[in-house]
This record gives C-alpha cells, sequence and structure tokens, in this order.
C-alpha cells in the first residue's frame, strides 16, 4: 500500500531530508552558508537528566549492600542463620554459609521491577569473604523455579564447579559446595545453569573475596558488581548499574573520608554487552587485577573490565565534596551506571 | 401486575411484548455476571504470565522546553509509566495528568530534553514491569507553534493547494457552455474518471492511516462507518435538495445545481484530508521539498474546478453561484493546514478521509444517474466520449500525481 500512496513523502523523512538537500542545492545557490538551526537554550536541561522517583529500600539497599560481608548487615541472631565461623587447628576457620535460591521480583530503577532468580532473595547475592587458607561451605537450598547451581571462582576441584549438566540442582534440591580460599583477590560465584546468559542477567551472581593471610592495609572496603537489566528481554538492557539499582549512589551518596584509604572490589558481571568500566572524575586509584598481587599493576583514573574480570581499587581523597564516578561508556552512565562519592573531611593537598 | 378489566387485553399483550423483548436481557446481563464470577478465562491464564501491555504515542511535540510526548494506554489494564529515556539517557519527566494511565486513556508526558534540531531522537518508556515502548523522532524540527504567523502561513498554504487551482478550473465555464452533448458527456466522463481516482486515492489513504491506528480505535471499521454514513448522509441530503428546488422553480431542471453543490461537498471533504496531510507533513518538518509539494497539489486540484461546473453547462448560474460553489470544494483546505498542522491527531484524519470518500462515492453514483437518465449504464459507459473522458480524467489525475511521489 506504502508504494500505491501519492502521500507516503509524509513518512519518508529520510527522503525528505536527501530532497531538503537537493532543493537547497539548487535554490540557495550562491548563498553559501544557511544560517546555523539553533535550539534555544535549556539552562534547566543539565539537572534534568537521570531516572525520576524513589525506589523501595526496604528489601534491598545498595547502601548497605555495600559495606556488607558475610551477612555482616543482619543482627547477630539473624546473621547466626545464615553464617557460622569455627576455628581450626590449624587457626584458619571453617565458615558455613546457608544460601537459598528464590525466585523474587526486584526493583532496578525506581518503579521499575524485574523478575530475579535470586540468591537469598538479594541482587547481587550476598558477599562471601574468607581469609586465604580458609575452609568456604555452601548449604546451598534450591527453592527457586529452575535448575540451579553455584560456580566459584578460584581453586577447587571438578566435582565443586558446579557447571557440568550433571552438577545442576534440580528445584526442591539441595547441594554441599566445599573448598579452601585460594588464591587471595577479588573474585565472584555466580549460577552456571543454562541458558548461561538467562541465569547470569536475571541476577544469580555476588562477590566471593579472599584476603590475603597478611591483611592489607587497613582501610574503608566497598563491593561494587557492575551489572545491567534486560526488561524485555531482548537481548539488550535497559537498565544499567552499580550493585542493581540505578542511579541509586547519585540520590545516596557514599560516604568517604578524607585522607582515608578507600578500597573498593570492583566485579563487572553485565550481561550481553562485551565490556563495563569503572572512570573516577578528579582523582586517580591505584588497580590491581583481580587482587591476586599486592603490587600495583596501573595507576590511572579509568578500568575496563570484560564480563567476569575483576579489580580492586584504592585510593585516597585529598579534597572534600563530590565526586562522580561511572561507567566510560556514556550509554551505560545515563541509563543507570552512575554514582558519586562524597568525601568529608578537611582538605589535604599533597 | 393487576390490569384493570376494562382495558385487559391491550396490556397485556403489550406487557407480553416487552417480557419477550426484555427477557433475552435480563439473562444476557444474568450470564455476563456468571462470566465475571467465575473469570473462565482467568482459570486458563498462568499466574506468573506478566500482563499485556501496549502504549501508542499519539503526537509529539518538539518545543524550546523539552520534547511533548502523548501517549495511550492500549492494554486492558492500567499502566505504570515508571522512567523515560531519551536516546538511552534515563531523562525527568513529568506527567500530565499522570504517569499510571488507565485503559483507553492517555497521559502527555513532558520532558526537558535538550533536543537536537536536525539530528534523530528516539524516546523510550520503560513500564513498571520492564516493558519498552520506544518513539521515533526522525528530524527533530521545533513544531509549530499555534501563533498568527503560522496560522497565516497554513491559510496561504491552504489557498495555493485548495482555493486557487479550484477557482481557476471554474473559469472553464465558458468554454463549457458552447460545448455539443457529446463534448458534455466526456466532460462529465471525464470528471467521473478524476472522482474516481480520489475515490482510490482516498481510500488507500484511509486504510493506510486506519491500519496504524491504536486497536481500540478499529481503523478500518471506522473509516468504512465514516465513508458510509457520509455517503447516506449526502443521499437523503441531495434527495431534499432536489425536491426543494424543484417545488421552488417548478422547472425540475435544477438537478446540475444540486449535483454541483453535491460535488463541491464532496470535493470539500476531500480537500479537508488533504490539507491535514500537508499540514501535518509541514508540522513534521518535510516543508523542506515544500514547494515541489504545492506545485504537485495546485496543478493536480485544478481539474477539481471543473468536475463542479460540469453539470451545470445547461443551466444559467450566476457568478456569485460559482464562486460559492468554489470556495465549498477549497476552503476546507485551509482548516484542514490549520488542523493538521496546529493539533493533528491520526484518528480524525482517518474519519475526514473516510468522510470525504463516501461523499465522493455518492457524488460519482449521482453523475452516473444523470448521464444514463434511465438508459442501461453500461450502453452509456462504452460510448466513445463517455470511455475517452473517464480514462483522460484518471489518467490526469495519475500524471499531475505523479509530482506528489
Amino acid at each position: 500500500m506504502d508504494a500505491l500512496s501519492r502521500r507516503s513523502w509524509i513518512r519518508l523523512a529520510g527522503f525528505g531530508t536527501a530532497a531538503a538537500g537537493l532543493l537547497r542545492s539548487r535554490t540557495l545557490r550562491g548563498a553559501q552558508d544557511a544560517a546555523p538551526t539553533h535550539t534555544p537554550a535549556m539552562e534547566h536541561a543539565a539537572h534534568a537528566m537521570g531516572p525520576v522517583g524513589t525506589a523501595d529500600l526496604s528489601r534491598f539497599n545498595p547502601t548497605d549492600f555495600l559495606r556488607a560481608s558475610n551477612f555482616s548487615n543482619l543482627a547477630p541472631p539473624e546473621r547466626s542463620r545464615y553464617y557460622r565461623e569455627t576455628a581450626r587447628p590449624d587457626g584458619s576457620l571453617l565458615r558455613e554459609y546457608e544460601i537459598v535460591a528464590i525466585d523474587r521480583e526486584i526493583e532496578i530503577a525506581p518503579g521499575v521491577f524485574f523478575p530475579a532468580w535470586t540468591f537469598n532473595g538479594q541482587v547481587p547475592g550476598p558477599t562471601i569473604r574468607a581469609t586465604e587458607g580458609d575452609r568456604v561451605r555452601i548449604n546451598f537450598l534450591h527453592q527457586g523455579s529452575h535448575p540451579h547451581t553455584m560456580h566459584f571462582h578460584g581453586w577447587h576441584p571438578p566435582e565443586m564447579d558446579g557447571s557440568l549438566p550433571e552438577q545442576q540442582v534440580q528445584p526442591g534440591g539441595r547441594f554441599v559446595y566445599e573448598f579452601d580460599a585460594e588464591p587471595f583477590g577479588t573474585h565472584l560465584y555466580h549460577c552456571h545453569a543454562v541458558p548461561l546468559k538467562r541465569h547470569i542477567h536475571k541476577g544469580m551472581y555476588g562477590a566471593f573475596i579472599v584476603d590475603p593471610r597478611t591483611a592489607r592495609p587497613e582501610a574503608d572496603e566497598m563491593v561494587m558488581l557492575m551489572n545491567g537489566f534486560d526488561t524485555d528481554f531482548d537481548g539488550d538492557n535497559e537498565v544499567y548499574a552499580v550493585n542493581t539499582l540505578a542511579n541509586h549512589y547519585m540520590t545516596h551518596p557514599i560516604r568517604v573520608e578524607v585522607g582515608r584509604l578507600v578500597r573498593m572490589h570492583v566485579i563487572n558481571v553485565t550481561e550481553f554487552d562485551l565490556i563495563n568500566s569503572l572512570h573516577l572524575h578528579g582523582m586517580f586509584f591505584d588497580v590491581y587485577r583481580t587482587g591476586t598481587r599486592t603490587t600495583v599493576d596501573d595507576h590511572t583514573d579509568t578500568v575496563m573490565l570484560c564480563q567476569g574480570e575483576r579489580a580492586v581499587l584504592e585510593t585516597t581523597f585529598r579534597y572534600p565534596g563530590k565526586f562522580m564516578f561511572h561507567a566510560h561508556q556514556s550509554e551505560f552512565a545515563e541509563l543507570g551506571w552512575m554514582g558519586l562519592f562524597e568525601a568529608v573531611g578537611a582538605r589535604r593537598d599533597t | 401486575m393487576t390490569p384493570d378489566v376494562a382495558t385487559a387485553a391491550p396490556p397485556v399483550g403489550r406487557a407480553r411484548l416487552w417480557t419477550a423483548i426484555l427477557l433475552p436481557v435480563v439473562l444476557l446481563a444474568g450470564v455476563m455476571a456468571l462470566i465475571v464470577m467465575f473469570d473462565p478465562a482467568e482459570r486458563f491464564r498462568d499466574p506468573a504470565a506478566p500482563p499485556t501491555e501496549l502504549v501508542s504515542a499519539q503526537r509529539i511535540l518538539l518545543k524550546p522546553e523539552g520534547l511533548i510526548l502523548t501517549v495511550m494506554n492500549e492494554s486492558p489494564q492500567h499502566v505504570t509509566i515508571a522512567q523515560v529515556a531519551v536516546d538511552d539517557a534515563y531523562w525527568q519527566f513529568t506527567a500530565d495528568p499522570g504517569n499510571v494511565v488507565a485503559p483507553l486513556r492517555s497521559t502527555t508526558l513532558m520532558i526537558p530534553y535538550p533536543w537536537v534540531a536536525g539530528d534523530a531522537h528516539a524516546i523510550s518508556l520503560l513500564l513498571s514491569t520492564g516493558a519498552k515502548f520506544t518513539y521515533d523522532i526522525p528530524v527533530a524540527l521545533a513544531s509549530p507553534e499555534a501563533s498568527a504567523r503560522n496560522f497565516a502561513l497554513f491559510t496561504l498554504v491552504g489557498l495555493f493547494v485548495g482555493v486557487i487551482p479550484v477557482g481557476l478550473g471554474l473559469l472553464w465555464f465558458p468554454v463549457l457552455r458552447g460545448l455539443s452533448r457529446a463534448a458534455l458527456d466526456a466532460v462529465l466522463a471525464f470528471t467521473v474518471g478524476l472522482l474516481a481516482f480520489l475515490l482510490l486515492d482516498g481510500t488507500l489513504e484511509g486504510m493506510e492511516g486506519a491500519v496504524e491506528l491504536p486497536g481500540a480505535f478499529q481503523g478500518v471499521a471506522l473509516f468504512v462507518l465514516t465513508a458510509a454514513a457520509a455517503y447516506a448522509l449526502l443521499e437523503i441530503v441531495s434527495a431534499w435538495l432536489s425536491t426543494r428546488r424543484a417545488a421552488l422553480r417548478e422547472t425540475g431542471a435544477a438537478s446540475g445545481w444540486v449535483l454541483a453543490l453535491m460535488i463541491a461537498v464532496g470535493i470539500g471533504l476531500h480537500n479537508f484530508g488533504e490539507g491535514l496531510a500537508i499540514g501535518a507533513a509541514f508540522a513534521l518538518g518535510e516543508a523542506a521539498f515544500g514547494t515541489l509539494l504545492i506545485l504537485g497539489f495546485t496543478l493536480h486540484n485544478a481539474t477539481e474546478g471543473l468536475a463542479i461546473i460540469a453539470p451545470l453547462a445547461k443551466d444559467r448560474p450566476r457568478i456569485w453561484t460559482l464562486v460559492q460553489l468554489g470556495l465549498i470544494g477549497g476552503l476546507p483546505t485551509i482548516a484542514g493546514a490549520w488542523i493538521g498542522g496546529l493539533v493533528y491527531s491520526q484518528p480524525l484524519a482517518v474519519v475526514f478521509l473516510g468522510l470525504g470518500v463516501g461523499a465522493i462515492a455518492q457524488v460519482v453514483v449521482q453523475i452516473l444517474r444523470q448521464m444514463t437518465a434511465g438508459r442501461p449504464l453500461m450502453a452509456r459507459l462504452i460510448e466513445t466520449p463517455v470511455v475517452l473522458g473517464l480514462l483522460g480524467g484518471f489518467a490526469v489525475m495519475y500524471l499531475t500525481g505523479m509530482i506528489l511521489i
């Protein structure tokens, strides 16, 4: 029908532009420069970026998640239901975790809900943290609807890998993952059931941090998982974030102290996109790739990570005030992966 | 029920009648209540199934203060527009009357986005369920404001496209008067050819717009309904005018005037639809190649004037009558251009295209009736002057229409 319509030009914007070009070249011969088209200034537009509204933080608060590990965000009696540690003869610890796979709708941007598959009802899953040489025992209970596994990055025997078809835990089933925590570094765990893309982007991942036997210098430590959500399941993320909730740290800046060492464990679990990155404004940081060595790999303000790749970033704020951090893929940043640090304390020029 | 004895028979009969009429209605209401109570459809539905959601754009305005998008909720339940992204960037917005939209209701979103003139943009709505709807702005250009200047400009365009060419067509009147019977037949057939082209064109255009309408409008049915209504209405009006005119003059030879008026009305409605399309095109920023467009429409529409006066060749109309007929045919273009340019709405466009098609169909039938005057239609249609006229009229519209592709 389109080809028959003599008014099809109404929608032929592309052709229209071309025709306009042709006409202009004919009618404006001699007049070299057409006056540049100019949109009236919009002073308030710069304040208008970002999502609108506020999210319900009662179920999952990215600010609390940031510094929590081994369920430290829970009160002691509640915490002991999910995490227990027992001293072993060699001085290391047996760390036991109760991890439950469960389907849950989560809020990923104010007012936008996503039918997630979760570890313990949250995305990212609880941060699991041990010291090198500790024994980690995960009692995995599957209360979700599709087969799941827990696949840890780190040394472990193949039967603990949670990746082979026969290692998938069926709904209603249980499995105990047990291994020694090594090597030290910033790692991750995620579901390895197939289809892998879906199981990961549905929210089944978390941080697995192994500290060196000789502790790193004291620091304000935080965990940041760069993630994304494909809300309409077209293979392209609609929402990006660190720790799930779009722009959360823009409206709730991360408070840090001037002069105190800040250590960020940054993990990329973004599905569908080849890479993700973190850029920090106004300052530089040391990069320890995968956190497996104590020597600095890079000194920069932008670090790029592919999916599953991670890094420990260390820096010390010199100036009080707000510092933006975001993916240096502008698209990700403007789709929610953007936040602020707010440094407090007296300025320290060094 | 206690019927009066004296008048028992008729009321009982009436009561029976009413019972017979109302019983199925009452039963139907009961069945509907049962359906709502037991909700059989719900039993088929998986509780985990997400709701079916559909939100369609009705209008996008580009203003200095940002983008203004009106959307309609076409789904059977409320939807919540949680976030708005422009070119893959979440942006602040306000929604009037709100971001929760009831079925078949609309809301207008004001997005203070610094759009770039000449660039392309895309607005995405993210619903609370995660469903995403994206609307494209192929070329960003400021939407015309309802200012005096724009009114004047659209009036000018309407004059060039509708009024002037129709008026020029009327100038052929003296030529018509000197024509022989056969030549007049050819001219009338030529008119039928012209109108047949407009009929085809309007139908295609209307159907095209109709299928793009939100489902709830049932665009094709709306188009057919308005066309049929226009046809029937004009049939009634022309019959009434004929009898009135005949009674006044007692000559019965005034059918030419009625026919001319009907043609003018039909063409006027068609030109209104044309004006809508032109105004909308200018509003969408495609005025860049508008000169060619206006030229094409002007040439195209000049023959419409001829169509109006063809039935009057044997009458002795006053100049003023001709002017009136020309205005009826041409002026609606201006109104169409105003509406299309300043408050375009696609359902309205489909309605007017439907009215135009119905009116033209009625006019074609009317002319054929006059031409045949009791003789078999098919015999008349294969006479050489008539065949040449029909083909000529269609071909002229076809050829002048080529400019508009």
